[in-house]
């Protein structure tokens, strides 16, 4: 096999130029102006700075709010969607999460898409109300709607991890803690969701990840004004123009997950010391 | 326990229709027959005709297939060789390697875009269809990675050896033994790596340029209204990719059904799984 | 013997910073049967991985029939494998296993299928050709894998403690075969082991290794019954190992006795050790031998006793059919050519 090490060769070069060299231009465009212009760069902070201004502290804020509550509201529907597919047989398990996995290999655009057909002010919701005789709801374009579209989008993120750590669970571990004298409540509180804690973990990370980086679905559902961290940097991109600006709250982006992601391991590798 | 079991499947229910029903809703109204969206009129292909008339969304579909696939031949066979060369290499550089690996399936969307957008207005690159297939295949070979090499780790190192002691060439053990072992985690990069470049918009939408549009962003810039239009081609995307999943899940069930008839579902799910996890 | 066919000369392999052979030379014969022997770690493996062609020695040669083969790659080589944990290709059933070296030399399909269907039938598996290799039994997935190196007709089959997985009794059977096999195929097999008793039962000549140097080369009986070291005494079967002082040719003393023996060419009074196997020592009455000493425990192993006496010096063991009872005050007896002088090791 010694035969097969130059394989690696050619994925080595891509990876520096693909992925090493784009991030590291994110984080020089982040401390420098000018722009696109890299013969007179001038090194600064003050891209950093313009964040600590009350509109982007809002974006922020108002992304982290969002974020949160849609990754709990998804931890909650999520984790007893999740334990109660493993109440079936092994077969119809397999269907069931088939069929929670199904959306995710659907374009968020177009599931979001089919969310303004339900929720528009002409849109199905309100001509079912409409029949009860109900007066219509203005949906579209209100944190609701947001939250709504985040929801079903990150589900399957938040099931598919804690369905996997729940199935790994040895049922005797569970005969076991009933046997000792504990009832039902207290062998799944003390037992299996302990047990579940990587699995929440990882859905959390997921979840939370894919909801303070978004901005189709605010853009989408929450209109044009609606700013999140995702929208800032689009902004930055495609409208204004100001690339410095743009790498420089990517670089915040990037660092808030990269925090995200070590904290939940470290809260994961306590855990796993505790056992 | 009958009781506890219909308090489960109408919760699961309610969930699967949250996570089902606006995509029915519009595959159901794509069909209808006038633009409206609180009734259905009468049944009618008319937005089908639409689609299949509009220069611009045939135009989109065509990138999109065609970038989909040369992005997942491309990465399948990089994924791939890396993943062999990664089990032999010294483990530094495997660690390494498999970390910077991570950094795309770990980074936001939007932070691998704007990477690769400043990457290729740097080497005054003109974005267009070659840009957006690069980021393409950026993006899917770290995927394709993480699905062959686990396969290769667990691979026997002496099966190579056998095939090169009966006397086949390092090529030709590749070929023959090597390969058909990856069988099935290389299966899995392929789906993966096709539907996510088919998927995508985040990292098309800040790549491309010049008037090049997959589907997705040709969606996205139609959504500022309802067009029934969008609901048909929608239906269509939807319906390729259920097709997919549903073939690809269901054929090795049927096959390994008449070799192992123990074997539950497909490893190609499970993997999925293990990947999303 | 028949003709050397092939010759490592000062072998060396060097693993990052660790040396796992310290040169390694060796002669093997044509139609020979030839164990390497030794604990894990001892580099026979190494070896014979040297030899199969998918590591590079570090230093030193191997010729095959006089031409050094260490830089030409495995698929150049008249040699086949039998890997240790068989590696079959699970993906093809037994024929398409064993036809694969064929296959890949292209050869004609109805002489391919003759071959193909006659090594089956050596290793006794006539009618398994569509079987998955998968669901076949380990023994039946032995007989695959010598099948598979053996229908290439090498000149050298390696094996790669191709035993070590099967059950005790299955083992037993396989030596047989092996052994029956090897004769009706004429070629040479060099096989790796760190069973004794499978190196024993099966070989024509035994290459004892201890940390990346050969102890001992010879037939079994030489082995076993002339251990060169007290390694090779202590690794083929249960010994009482004794310090002694070679007194003059022919004369060893210790435990404050001089006994003859039957080995000459030391040194005077050099510090040797002295073997004594515990089967070639008699329990004799008291006034009947130089050694005393009282019977300390007895065990009965199923076909013979063994027995632990202490002497003065140190504790004996005693293989025998007969019984004596704890306590028992009794002289321990061997001739001299049960005495088998021995160079110190100064490494251990």
């Amino acid at each position: 096999m010694r035969h097969f090490i130059r394989l690696i060769r050619p994925y080595i070069v891509w990876a520096v130029v693909m992925i090493i060299i784009p991030l590291l231009l994110i984080v020089l465009y982040s401390v420098t102006t000018g722009g696109n212009d890299l013969v007179n760069i001038q090194f600064t902070l003050n891209n950093f700075k313009k964040m600590t201004e009350p509109i982007y502290v809002a974006v922020f804020v108002k992304s982290f709010q969002l974020g949160l509550l849609s990754v709990g509201i998804c931890l909650v529907i999520g984790y007893i969607l999740a334990y109660l597919i493993t109440i079936f047989s092994e077969k119809v398990q397999n269907l069931l999460i088939l069929f929670v996995t199904i959306p995710m290999w659907i374009n968020t655009l177009l599931r979001t898409y089919a969310w303004i057909c339900l929720l528009s002010d002409n849109g199905i919701i309100n001509s079912i109300l409409g029949v009860f005789g109900m007066e219509p709801m203005s949906m579209m374009y209100t944190d609701f709607a947001v939250i709504i579209g985040l929801v079903s989008d990150l589900l399957p993120f938040m099931v598919i991890p804690i369905h996997t750590s729940l199935c790994k669970i040895d049922q005797s571990l569970l005969e076991a803690s009933m046997d000792l004298g504990a009832n039902r409540f207290q062998t799944f509180w003390r037992v299996t969701f302990k047990l579940s804690i990587p699995g929440v973990l990882n859905g959390i990370i997921m979840t939370f990840l894919l909801s303070i980086s978004t901005f189709v679905i605010p853009k989408l559902l929450g209109g044009g004004q609606y700013m999140l961290i995702g929208n800032l940097i689009e902004n930055q991109f495609i409208s204004v123009g100001d690339w410095n600006f743009g790498s420089a709250i990517s670089v915040i982006l990037a660092f808030i997950i990269l925090i995200a992601i070590t904290s939940m391991k470290q809260i994961d590798k306590e855990e796993a010391e505790e056992e | 326990m009958m009781k506890k079991k219909i308090g489960s499947i109408l919760y699961i229910t309610v969930c699967f229709l949250f996570l089902y029903l606006p995509i029915l809703v519009t595959m159901v109204y794509s069909f209808n027959s006038s633009k409206s969206l609180t009734s259905f009129e009468s049944f009618s292909l008319r937005w089908y005709e639409n689609l299949f008339t509009s220069g611009e969304i045939m135009n989109a579909v065509y990138v999109s297939i065609t970038i989909a696939l040369l992005a997942t031949a491309i990465s399948t066979v990089l994924g791939t060789i890396t993943a062999i060369g990664l089990s032999k290499s010294r483990r530094i550089l495997k660690e390494i390697i498999i970390n910077v690996n991570n950094i795309p399936i770990m980074n936001p969307d939007i932070v691998t875009a704007i990477g690769l957008m400043i990457l290729f207005s740097s080497i005054k690159m003109e974005k267009g269809y070659l840009t957006m297939l690069l980021a393409h295949i950026a993006f899917c070979t770290p995927y394709v990675i993480t699905s062959v090499y686990p396969k290769v780790r667990n691979m026997d190192p002496n099966l190579a050896n056998a095939a090169m002691d009966l006397g086949a060439t390092p090529m030709q053990a590749l070929v023959k033994v090597i390969l058909p072992m990856l069988k099935e985690g290389i299966y899995a990069g392929v789906l993966l790596a096709f539907t996510m470049s088919f998927d995508d918009f985040v990292i098309s939408y800040f790549v491309t340029g010049n008037g090049v549009s997959n589907i997705s962003i040709i969606v996205y810039n139609m959504t500022k209204r309802t067009n029934p239009t969008i609901n048909a081609l929608s239906t269509l995307v939807i319906l390729v990719i259920v097709i997919t999943l549903v073939t690809v899940n269901v054929i090795p069930l049927i096959i390994r059904r008449k070799r192992n008839p123990e074997d539950e579902f497909t490893d190609m799910n499970r993997s999925l799984k293990e990947e999303e996890a | 013997m028949s003709n050397v066919l092939i010759e490592l000369k000062g072998l060396t392999k060097n693993y990052e910073d660790q040396q796992v052979l310290k040169g390694i030379d060796l002669n093997i014969h044509e139609n020979e049967f030839l164990t390497l022997l030794g604990p894990s770690g001892c580099g026979k493996t190494t070896t014979l991985r040297i030899l199969a062609g998918f590591d590079e020695p570090s230093g030193g040669e191997v010729l095959f029939d006089g031409v050094d083969i260490s830089k030409i790659p495995p698929y150049k080589r008249e040699i086949n494998t039998v890997f240790q944990k068989y590696a079959l290709f699970p993906f093809l059933n037994v024929y398409e296993n064993v036809a694969f070296g064929l296959k890949i030399k292209k050869m004609d399909k109805s002489l391919l299928d003759h071959k193909v269907k006659k090594i089956l039938k050596l290793v006794g598996l006539e009618g398994f050709e569509k079987r998955d290799v998968t669901k076949l039994s380990g023994g039946q997935q032995q007989r695959v894998a010598i099948a598979r190196a053996l229908v290439n007709e090498p000149k050298v089959l390696l094996l790669d403690e191709p035993l070590g997985a099967l059950d005790a009794k299955l083992r037993k059977e396989m030596q047989g075969e092996l052994k029956k096999i090897q004769k009706e195929v004429g070629i040479t097999f060099i096989f790796v082991t760190h069973d004794q008793e499978e190196a024993l039962s099966m070989s024509d000549t035994v290459v004892v290794m201890h940390e990346g140097i050969i102890q001992q080369v010879g037939t079994p009986e030489d082995i076993y019954n002339e251990p060169e070291n007290r390694f090779v005494a202590n690794f083929i079967g249960e010994s009482n190992i004794v310090e002694a002082c070679m007194l003059d040719d022919l004369l060893v003393s210790f435990d404050g006795f001089e006994f003859e023996c039957v080995d000459k060419g030391f040194k005077k009074n050099e510090c040797v050790e002295v073997v004594i196997r515990p089967e070639d020592i008699d329990i004799v009455k008291p006034e009947e031998a130089k050694l005393n000493g009282t019977v300390k425990s007895i065990v009965f192993k199923g076909v013979h006793h063994e027995i632990v006496v202490e002497t003065e010096k140190r504790d004996y063991m005693i293989h025998t059919t007969d019984y004596f009872e704890v306590g028992l005050r009794v002289g321990l007896q061997f001739g001299p050519d049960d005495i088998h002088v021995m160079y110190r090791m100064d490494w251990e």
